[in-house]
């Protein structure tokens, strides 16, 4: 892979914009990182979970006495020992720490127990005995907002509805393109599974959870409500985390753990294996988008109707607001003054959907994608030209009536994307390696089965959260002797904030020692590390606190040296008089001294939408364009993504190495949805839950990917750099799925494109 | 726990007594195939016999004489794919190139493989159009068979409690052979539907077996004979038309089922493609 304009080795002392290295990469890569899952304390016990074997059911009785009988079993627990609040929810609290009455998901939480060995556990599980009445399960999202099944659960089968109607609702034409767009449900596949260790305090009054999870401090309040604990009797720090992509914003073993841990007194420690964890956490939502696009006769969007229908299995986690950004986005990164929309999240007995990176735009975008290449057909212009024309820029609307305000260099990011080199390599490379061919090692096809596509995805991505939500994160910074030392929540889930943390404090104070303190609940929230929000926010707060420091820091110069503080300036390690002569060391200046300061940023507020989803009810914006270049084997329907070109808003490359990686990150979970992942159910039971079934994309799926990096600093985001990595993930599906569609010259309208899509099924 | 004894023989006799002694115990190999059920909590507590300590399992032996390959049960699929093996049974060797991760095929042995008899094995197709001998081994004596009678149904196999699988012979031809599988992943991933076409030379025939598009592989007889027939093997000629011929017959003999992996429909139709591709590569000329 490569990338244009990205130094490849770290030359500066770290700051802002230069490539850092991980602190955590090497031992991650050798195998030396503690991950959650590793920790251990002395005495602990092993804790495990009971889960439904059924999507629905009514729990007619449990009996739990066989797994209290066994040796080594010390504690047993269900939803009746629940001390506190007896469900939880990010939005809502609508989902049981423990099932009651009824099971709404294949893999619900029933019981959990606490024992010597996993073995135990395991006959433990196995003694609880469970008696249910087995229901027909509603697996139909639109069953489920038709109102023909009764609800199955005391808040109904909608989990959202929410219409945006915008502008002069009788235009027609005189273009017309429609579709239904399809989407499965993938799962954000974190290598590291959930894991946890609780340590009770003495007499059961607190406890104390390290584990890996996005947002310590929204843990530790549904935790503490469900202990039906004061928040200070419950400490989190976060527990190393492999990867997290939205599946670890909802609770999952939290309160279970702690509820272990103090009802036997004993440390607990939980880890789920991979068969649990693809039940154990929320999904991407499936999806069903329809669009219909009326343009003038040179391919101008006039207004655009739509319908989303997304499944929000059984509980609502963050469906409302992934429904929000679905239809929010339909337009896309282009103009539309006119607009209907009517978006649906539904509750039925699949599993439960939320957060999953892109969180609700990688739905609109497939769809809206789509659209733009029909209209380019339906107009006679290629699909750059369509986008181009209608490409959005800062002041304009979305169909919310919502301004934006953000740097928006779409036809920019258009344009240097299809300036960037198509591959040299022709069909299978220059040698015939049938590892480049599609079908890989299987020596399925010759170069001569092979045909070559190309296909656009542009996309915008809302940055940080929305809808009225206070979102905000704290830092605390402390200077002393020339060594910095930062203190926040903000969770590591493998992003790379840790560097970030590190450069801007070494650019902001002049100093070359950063020390990170641990990360935990000790200061206050950081906010979650989600919504591509953590380098504009928690950098935003650490920016702060290291400016508040500075100031003190140049008061005090300035009285030793009788000089006025406004003009004092940082120069590299040294403080310096910007009118005179005075250059002192920032390790000097600061012996003996220390300066201690807290910041809490918070981005400008946002509101509600009405009922006509009117209202500003996002943040800031971000922008991307890929063009994916494809081989298929149109007669085997296998394909092989053999490059994809992108140009990326970023505003600002903090660490560009870093940013390369979420690029390419992204761009192979988009490849992953386009082709090959997805979370089969049938009948609300999941049959491919594992890494044997569930396909992921390896090293060797993975195209070579040619980046060029945007940088026009926002002038809204704290050190004008823009969260990055959300686009890539959204734009990299439809790219692919149109460069397939280029290929073998047929509409497919469904993701993950399965190799019958492309050879058994007829022109649609 | 979930195994109640693991007993590690050294020499394939005291691997027969163990056997003998618990007739039911499970073999372990390479353990590619029982660990992840282990794990997974598809298989339950047995006694586990670990077969990959024994030297004489995991040698390999060419005879020129008799134009064949003896294969210990304890080669692994990174042996296979390289040279000398790979040389003599290229089929084999493609076939062993697909099969997982590279640490895997470090571990997965052709033994086990024909252990676990999955009609998703990836040996096994070849094995079947190689028209492989399987060498089995009990305290009462050896027996040998010919895989279309060792494999009997989906993970079913004619070994009997109590014996081990010591080896395979298989033919090395000087004709073209070659193994395709389709997966919805350029590599590391389960057979979808697979082919293994070999050309006999001096019988003047080709033999065609399928993988994962039946209970267990099937030969398809009736596509070798219209090969047989049809085609020009001194100077490698066939018709597009037997080609096409070719390609149903061997969509015609699958026996697919629809599951989380695909289609019955997809199955049948992606063996006819596979077989067609590898019987034009046998044959390049129209």
């Amino acid at each position: 892979m490569s990338a244009t304009g990205v130094a490849s080795e770290t030359t500066t002392r770290g700051g802002l914009g230069d490539n850092v290295v991980r602190p955590d990469g090497v031992a991650k890569v050798q195998g030396s990182f503690a991950f959650s899952g590793d920790l251990t304390a002395d005495g602990f016990l092993w804790g495990a979970t009971l889960r439904s074997p059924h999507p629905y059911a009514r729990i007619v009785r449990i009996d739990a006495s066989g797994a209290w009988a066994i040796d080594g079993v010390e504690c047993v627990l269900t939803a009746s020992d629940v001390p506190g609040r007896a469900t939880y929810g990010l939005i809502s609290h609508d989902q049981p720490v423990f099932a009651h009455e009824y099971v709404r998901f294949e893999g619900e939480p029933i019981a959990a127990v606490a024992a010597d060995h996993p073995e135990t556990c395991r006959r433990a599980l196995a003694a609880i005995v469970v008696e249910y009445e087995v229901l027909a399960p509603l697996t139909d999202a639109e069953r489920a907002i038709d109102g023909s099944h009764p609800p199955i659960h005391p808040d109904g089968n909608v989990l959202r509805h929410q219409r945006i109607v915008r502008g002069d609702q009788s235009i027609v034409g005189p273009i017309t393109v429609e579709g239904t767009y399809e989407l499965g449900m993938q799962d954000q596949a974190f290598l590291g599974l959930e894991a946890a260790l609780a340590l009770p305090d003495p007499g059961g009054e607190g406890v104390e959870l390290f584990v890996a999870t996005q947002w310590l401090h929204e843990d530790r309040k549904q935790i503490a409500a469900c202990l039906d604990l004061p928040e200070e009797k419950v400490r989190l720090t976060l527990g190393g985390v492999g990867g997290a992509f939205g599946a670890r914003e909802d609770i999952s073993l939290q309160v279970h753990c702690c509820l272990l841990a103090l009802r036997s007194g004993r440390p607990v420690r939980m880890a789920y294996s991979r068969q649990e964890s693809f039940r154990g956490h929320v999904h991407r939502h499936p999806g069903k988008v329809w669009m219909r696009h009326h343009a003038d006769a040179s391919g101008h969007i006039r207004r655009i109707e739509a319908r989303f229908v997304l499944d929000g299995g059984a509980y609502a986690s963050t469906s409302s607001a992934v429904l929000v950004n679905a239809i929010t986005h339909t337009q896309g990164p282009y103009k539309c003054d006119n607009a209907t929309v009517d978006g649906w999240a539904a509750r039925t007995n699949n599993l439960p959907c939320g957060a999953m990176r892109g969180f609700g735009v990688v739905q609109a975008c497939f769809a809206h994608e789509a659209q733009m290449d029909k209209l380019a057909a339906a107009v006679g212009i290629d699909p750059v030209e369509i986008r181009l024309r209608n490409a959005m820029e800062t002041g304009d609307h979305l169909i919310t009536g919502q301004v934006i305000e953000s740097v928006a260099p779409v036809a920019r990011a258009i344009r240097e994307t299809a300036a960037l080199p198509l591959p040299d390599e022709p069909v299978g490379g220059h040698d015939g390696d049938p590892m480049r061919l599609p079908g890989g090692a299987g020596l399925t096809a010759d170069r001569g089965h092979i045909r070559r596509g190309i296909g656009w995805g542009v996309s915008i991505k809302n940055l940080m959260y929305s809808e009225g939500f206070d979102d905000y994160s704290t830092a605390r910074v402390r200077l002393a002797d020339g060594v910095a030392s930062v203190k926040f929540a903000t969770v590591e889930v493998g992003q790379g904030f840790v560097t970030i943390a590190g450069q801007i404090a070494r650019s902001v104070l002049g100093v070359d020692d950063v020390v990170l303190e641990t990360i935990d609940t000790k200061i206050g929230s950081a906010g979650s590390t989600s919504a591509s929000r953590q380098t504009w926010m928690s950098g935003g707060a650490i920016d702060g606190a290291c400016r508040l420091v500075r100031e003190r820091l140049f008061e005090n110069v300035a009285a030793a040296h009788d000089l006025d503080a406004v003009q004092l300036a940082i120069d590299g390690t040294d403080v310096v008089d910007t009118l005179g002569t005075l250059r002192v060391a920032v390790a000097e200046a600061t012996a003996g001294v220390v300066i201690d300061e807290t910041f809490e940023y918070h981005h400008r507020p946002t509101e509600d939408l009405d009922e006509n989803g009117q209202g500003n009810c996002h943040t800031a914006f971000a922008f991307v364009a890929q063009r994916a270049v494809v081989d298929v084997d149109p007669e085997l329907g296998l394909v092989k993504v053999v490059q994809i070109a992108t140009a990326q808003d970023v505003g600002r490359a903090l660490n560009p190495m870093s940013v390369v990686g979420q690029i390419e990150g992204g761009i192979a979970q988009g490849l992953g949805l386009a082709v090959m992942e997805e979370i089969v159910q049938v009948d609300g039971h999941v049959r491919n839950a594992s890494f044997t079934d569930y396909l992921l994309p390896t090293f060797l799926d993975m195209p070579d990917v040619v980046i060029s990096l945007i940088e026009e600093p926002d002038p809204m985001a704290p050190m004008g750099a823009k969260g990055v990595g959300e686009p890539p993930c959204i734009a990299a599906t439809p790219a692919i799925v149109a460069a397939i569609r280029d290929a073998i010259g047929k509409d497919i309208s469904r993701v993950p494109v399965r190799p019958g899509d492309i050879c058994l099924t007829e022109v649609g | 726990m979930p195994t109640t004894s693991v007993t590690v023989p050294r020499t394939l006799s005291d691997a027969l007594r163990v056997l003998a002694d618990s007739p039911d115990a499970t073999v372990l190999a390479g353990g590619t195939d029982l660990m992840v059920e282990l794990n997974s909590g598809h298989r339950g507590a047995t006694d586990v016999v670990v077969v990959n300590r024994i030297g004489e399992l995991c040698t390999w032996q060419h005879n020129p004489q008799l134009g064949t390959l003896h294969l210990g049960a304890g080669i692994t699929y990174s042996e296979i794919e390289q040279s000398p093996i790979a040389g003599w049974v290229p089929a084999l060797a493609q076939a062993a190139r697909t099969v997982g991760s590279p640490q895997i095929r470090h571990a997965a042995t052709i033994g086990g493989n024909l252990g676990t008899c999955s009609p998703a094995g990836d040996g096994l197709p070849v094995l079947c159009a190689l028209e492989a001998q399987i060498h089995l081994a009990s305290a009462a004596g050896e027996r040998t068979l010919p895989f279309a009678d060792f494999m009997v149904g989906p993970k079913r196999t004619a070994r009997v409690p109590g014996e081990l699988i010591t080896g395979v012979t298989v033919p090395v031809l000087p004709g073209w052979q070659g193994y395709s599988k389709v997966g919805v992943r350029n590599a590391m991933v389960i057979a979808v539907a697979s082919s293994a076409l070999v050309v006999d030379q001096e019988q003047q025939g080709v033999r065609l077996a399928l993988g994962s598009v039946g209970p267990v592989i099937l030969r398809c007889p009736e596509a070798e004979a219209l090969v047989a027939a049809e085609g020009d093997f001194q100077s490698s000629r066939i018709r597009s038309t037997v080609v096409a011929q070719f390609a149903e017959l061997a969509r015609r003999a699958a026996r697919p089922i629809d599951d989380h992996r695909s289609t019955a429909e997809y199955r049948r139709h992606a063996v006819g493609i596979l077989a067609a591709r590898q019987l034009r590569r046998a044959f390049p000329n129209e």
